[in-house]
């Protein structure tokens, strides 16, 4: 079964975005997402000190199964990428809440993560699109 | 709810994702397709394709109908057990399949497409009409693929614990040579697969499926899906039909020429328009392409030379063994310098002549300009 942790909010396109302690806002791809890709083979980050808007792509994530599109879920511009994922992109598959992480933000407003959904609600949603 | 095999609630034992595959729940992957993909190149794994068709085929005129029906000729058969892989076309010479067909004891088995099941049985039972002959469809069986390096001494131990069948069914394995099949008992057993590596193929009865299942899991080997199966044969460089090839292409478009069989004795269907081709030749081939940057090459995506659009690639994937995209794509004949556009971007790839890798090495060759 996949997790959902709580403390995470969560995009409707399967992102998860966890606030750190020092107010960045880091962001991967939930665990049922790398679930239904199958083995990441390649992923594709964004660039450092790009700003970036709420649901703009920010990355790909290719997996044996298809190619999908990464978007930020919240504006900010990005001061981190898990250079991890270049050489080990199963990370993805093996620790996808943590390891396997995608970027890291400076938010431009905190308060679009209001908008996201929590922990049951994407789960709802994630078991709504098996059936 | 799709068809399901022998299989299915074992498949769901070992933690199957499952998908629709022609009608069929059929598994993908239990947990990682590259891990299972490596299994097969390095050791052994067991694939369930019990999905596919196999056909029985009886009659005094059994040869003849063959020989008219197939485009490759089993008059190349010579003695019972010998395999052959032929393309089935339809008067155009269209492929309306691919399949393999044994000379057996008793006359031929013939295993086609899961997905093409209808139409080739119409089609098959359309044209023997003229012939003394019957073809038998035989649902009741299972096949299981057991392939990789250590697939037969795995196999011969997991087969050497049945104190009654086993001795026999060891021995018959010990002189059964590649691309060579045969009956013991009421088993089929070949030196056949679609992964590139060595191994069997079994054909056997449901129950007795299950049970080999069951006992090569307990004897460590692990199950294998069917996205697995897919990229071992892509780098093994064989045709998936409805993929590589259909009935608006024929073999000579398909990268299929040397399983044709073109004499001036034999007349076989779809033949007239074979010759047409090889005298005026084809405008587009089957070729390979490998992308030697990151991304990864699938069906559909456009090829280009220069700025002309010159085809699609019609399978491709990420090569566990090679660790970059491999893919079969239909050009215009002779283009290079080719690139592929992926997502917006176009991307150089080298015109290769499959396979891809053997033996988990590499083995393309560039194609000739």
């Amino acid at each position: 079964m996949a997790e959902y942790p709580g403390e995470l909010k969560y995009a409707e396109s399967h992102e998860w975005a966890r606030v750190e302690d020092d107010g960045t806002v880091t962001v991967g791809i939930s665990d049922h997402a790398q679930d239904s890709l199958g083995d990441v083979v390649y992923v594709e980050l964004p660039e450092i000190d790009a700003d970036v808007s709420a649901k703009d792509e920010a990355g790909v994530v290719e997996s044996v199964k298809a190619a999908s599109d990464i978007y930020s879920p919240i504006s900010g511009k990005i001061i981190a990428v898990n250079e991890t994922l270049e050489d080990a992109p199963e990370t993805v598959n093996d620790s996808p809440y943590d390891q396997g992480w995608f970027f890291r933000l400076q938010p431009t407003d905190l308060a679009e993560l209001e908008s996201m959904l929590d922990a049951n609600a994407y789960q709802e949603l994630c078991d709504s699109e098996e059936h | 709810m799709g068809l399901r095999t022998p299989i299915y609630e074992l498949h769901l034992q070992a933690g199957a994702k499952m998908v629709d595959f022609g009608g069929w729940d059929m598994p993908i992957h239990y947990g990682s397709q590259i891990e299972e993909h490596h299994l097969v190149r390095n050791s052994v794994g067991v694939c369930d394709v019990s999905h596919m068709t196999v056909i029985d085929l009886a009659g005094a005129d059994s040869k003849r109908y063959l020989r008219y029906l197939l485009a490759n000729d089993v008059e190349k058969l010579q003695s019972a057990g010998k395999a052959l892989y032929s393309a089935m076309l339809d008067d155009t010479g269209g492929v309306l399949d691919d399949l393999i067909v044994y000379l057996t004891q008793d006359g031929y088995r013939i295993v086609v497409n899961c997905a093409t099941r209808e139409k080739d049985l119409a089609w098959m039972n359309d044209k023997i009409q003229a012939f003394d002959c019957a073809l038998t469809e035989r649902p009741d069986l299972a096949i299981l693929a057991i392939q990789g390096p250590e697939s037969l001494q795995v196999l011969k131990e997991v087969l050497a614990k049945d104190a009654n069948e086993g001795p026999s069914r060891v021995a018959y394995i010990d002189q059964l040579k590649p691309f060579v099949g045969g009956f013991c008992g009421d088993w089929f057993l070949a030196r056949t697969g679609y992964t590139g590596e060595k191994g069997i193929e079994a054909i056997v009865p449901a129950d007795d499926a299950k049970q080999l299942w069951r006992d090569l899991a307990s004897a460590g080997v692990r199950a294998i899906g069917l996205g697995a199966r897919d990229t071992l044969r892509l780098e093994a460089g064989m045709n998936l039909y409805g993929s590589d090839m259909d009935e608006t292409v024929t073999p000579l478009e398909s990268n299929m020429e040397i399983t044709l069989s073109i004499d001036e004795q034999r007349d076989f269907i779809g033949r007239g328009k074979l010759v047409e081709q090889i005298q005026t030749g084809v405008s587009r081939q089957l070729v390979g392409l490998v992308l030697n940057q990151r991304g990864v090459l699938r069906a559909h995506y456009p090829v280009y030379a220069n700025d002309e659009c010159v085809g699609e690639i019609t399978s491709g994937a990420f090569s566990p063994t090679l660790q970059h995209s491999i893919a079969l794509a239909r050009i215009k004949t002779g283009a290079d310098d080719l690139q592929v556009e992926i997502r917006g971007k176009r991307l150089a790839v080298l015109k290769v002549s499959p396979p891809f890798a053997r033996n988990g090495k590499k083995v393309f060759k560039l194609a000739d300009a």
